[in-house]
């Protein structure tokens, strides 16, 4: 405590370059952090199959038929009678070098079949992150602005009753009132071109977005409710600040940061999710591939699509825990949002 | 034992009135339970019984809520299908809950290097989204419900040990803990005799509420053929097989088990929501 002083006067005339250099040991923490959960993922994901009791070769090639040709193509294919932490190596690096192996069912390499699939389910993706940010802002806004009164509490219902609605349902009876009922949309396939495809995929990203919106409408309204129980709100509107710039500028921006922090994540339950939309409306993306994969007993592929989305999930983490001091200063400090 | 239980009246919170939407939601459950566990005795037909003479049928006095593509009733149908519906999910909060508050316990009584090490553990897991493991745990041991069950339970854990392992922390420095160090007993004995007993409500109310969540995956895994296989009623599976029918128009061998899987989340949710809010709010972030 008696130092106190002689710590401020040496840190004063270096906090710009010690914020920086603050900033690039957090950078590389995170990085750091985000190599070693990666790489223990492929780990997982790779010898998951090594669980499967008996001969990997019959593993890999059930129901096709096991002819000695295909038996030495596979095992040549995977590297089968190399050690297995020698197959892992092998795997690490052809993927490092854009190489995923080769897709059982379609004699293709894996990396051509997800990316002849990947711009649908971008869009899709796309399309269905833009309504579940917007409706869900919007929900959970006027949620909070009305708290307790009636239009929070039919709001609160709303959601209560979409948040029970799976993706699945919501895919069969959008098909039922939009597509066969209305014949507004189409029931199937993904579309032509650009605008086609955003007309195909409006009615799956619907779907899509329905379970997700819950979670960020109530997290918004969580947030913003606490922040209207605080000091910083109630000397806002005692300086006679408008109600519209209380909001903006009071509660909705210090609610943004659990906002963002919760809802990122989301992104890859959305890429799980697709394979659900994708099923009920016949769209070929990454989620229709995953399951075919899965019936058809393409493990290769299945691997490829599942490290995929585990790794835009750490990598969404990444970014939002190295941005989150932009979101929120007060983070940069290590200190919590209090 | 005297400790913990004067402990737990002492802290038990008042008992707010239940309201319409609890009771209705606990009927509702109750009527689905009995649906499912009694389906053998109440269900007015077989579910693979065949009725060529009402194909697609609405709503009649002998089909009360119409027939599928090969003319068997729905409402046996559901009825049967309620079985896996509602016992996957048990079987995966039970699983999960058994699983995670191990070790949470583990890593909040321990600390040090295995808290490190699980802590790390859970962040990999998390990275797993629960339907994505059910997946890859049908590609790897085959379709049906056991492997994605297993699955689960391992993608719910790490949310029941992360709550267990904050409430442990915190149950640690109580009095109650010195006391029983005091007098000799070990530190294992204490977490899993004295100090588990008092989480388990809180953990256990949380954990429930994953019910719907596990309900909804569940039967979506079975829509996508890749759990429950027909002919076997399940849901999820006969929304799959009436998805065909759909646009030529027959709507109700989808909806009646589409309504089915959303009034039972919705009335789980709402007594789970409720018996956690009850239990107590005292959950640590």
């Amino acid at each position: 405590m008696a130092s106190a002083d002689t710590v401020t006067a040496r840190t004063l005339p270096a906090v710009g370059g010690g914020r920086a250099s603050a900033f690039l040991r957090r950078l590389a923490g995170k990085l750091g952090s985000l190599l070693l959960t990666l790489w223990l993922v492929t780990l997982l994901v790779f010898f998951s199959r090594f669980l499967v009791p008996g001969d990997p070769v019959r593993f890999l090639l059930r129901g096709r038929r096991p002819n000695p040709d295909a038996v030495a193509a596979v095992t040549a294919e995977y590297g089968l009678n190399l050690p297995p932490w020698q197959q892992y190596a092998n795997w690490v690096v052809g993927m490092l070098h854009g190489d995923f192996g080769r897709s059982l069912q379609y004699r293709q390499p894996v990396a051509t079949v997800i990316a002849d699939r990947m711009p649908t389910t971008l869009m899709l993706v796309l399309i269905s992150a833009v309504l579940i940010v917007v409706l869900g802002l919007a929900a959970g806004i006027l949620a909070a602005v009305r708290r307790g009164k009636p239009a929070d509490r039919i709001t609160l219902i709303a959601l209560t009753v979409l948040s029970a609605i799976p993706s699945f349902v919501g895919s069969i009876v959008l098909i039922a009132i939009f597509a066969v009922g209305l014949g507004w949309f189409p029931t199937f396939g993904s579309g032509q071109g650009l605008f086609d495809m955003a007309y195909h995929l409006t009615l799956p990203a619907l779907a899509l977005t329905i379970v997700f919106v819950v979670v960020v409408g109530k997290v918004t309204r969580s947030a913003m409710i606490e922040q209207y129980g605080r000091e910083h709100v109630e000397v806002a509107r005692s300086r006679g600040l408008s109600r519209g710039a209380v909001v903006r500028r009071h509660v909705f921006r210090n609610a943004l940061r659990p906002i963002v922090t919760v809802g990122g994540p989301l992104i890859a339950g959305l890429l799980v999710a697709t394979s659900i939309v994708e099923s009920a409306f016949g769209i070929s993306g990454i989620g229709n591939l995953l399951v075919q994969s899965v019936d058809r007993l393409d493990f290769p592929v299945v691997q490829a699509i599942v490290l995929l989305v585990v790794t835009a999930f750490l990598l969404v983490n990444a970014v939002i825990d190295i941005l989150e001091p932009l979101i929120d200063p007060r983070s940069a400090a290590g200190a919590s949002a209090r | 034992m005297i400790p913990t239980t004067a402990l737990r009246v002492l802290r038990a919170p008042r008992i707010p009135r239940a309201t319409a939407t609890l009771w209705i939601s606990v009927v509702v459950l109750l009527m689905f339970v009995i649906a499912a566990a009694g389906a053998p005795l109440l269900a007015p037909y077989s579910p693979d019984a065949v009725d060529f003479a009402a194909i697609n049928a609405g709503p009649s006095p002998a089909h009360w809520l119409g027939t599928d593509n090969l003319g068997r009733d729905l409402l046996s149908r559901t009825m049967w299908g309620g079985r896996t519906a509602l016992i996957g999910p048990l079987a995966v909060v039970i699983g999960s809950t058994v699983v995670g508050m191990l070790l949470g316990l583990a890593a909040g009584w321990r600390g040090g290097w295995v808290d490190s090490v699980l802590a790390r553990l859970f962040d990999v897991l998390f990275a797993f989204p629960s339907l994505l493991i059910a997946i890859m745990a049908v590609a790897l041991f085959g379709k049906g419900l056991v492997a994605p069950v297993i699955a689960m339970c391992i993608a719910y854990a790490p949310y029941v040990a992360r709550l267990t392992r904050a409430l442990v922390q915190a149950e640690r420095t109580r009095p109650y803990v010195s006391a029983y160090r005091v007098q000799g007993f070990g530190g294992p004995w204490i977490a899993l005799h004295r100090v588990m007993p008092n989480i388990t409500p809180v953990v256990g109310a949380q954990s429930a509420l994953n019910f719907g969540y596990v309900l909804a995956e569940l039967a979506g895994l079975s829509f996508l053929g890749l759990g429950v296989q027909p002919p076997t009623p399940d849901w999820g599976a006969m929304i799959n097989e009436a998805q065909a029918g759909i646009v030529s128009g027959a709507f109700l061998p989808a909806i009646v088990p589409a309504v089915a899987v959303v009034l039972a989340v919705v009335a789980v949710n709402i007594v789970g929501e409720e018996m956690s809010d009850r239990i107590g709010g005292e959950v640590p972030a």
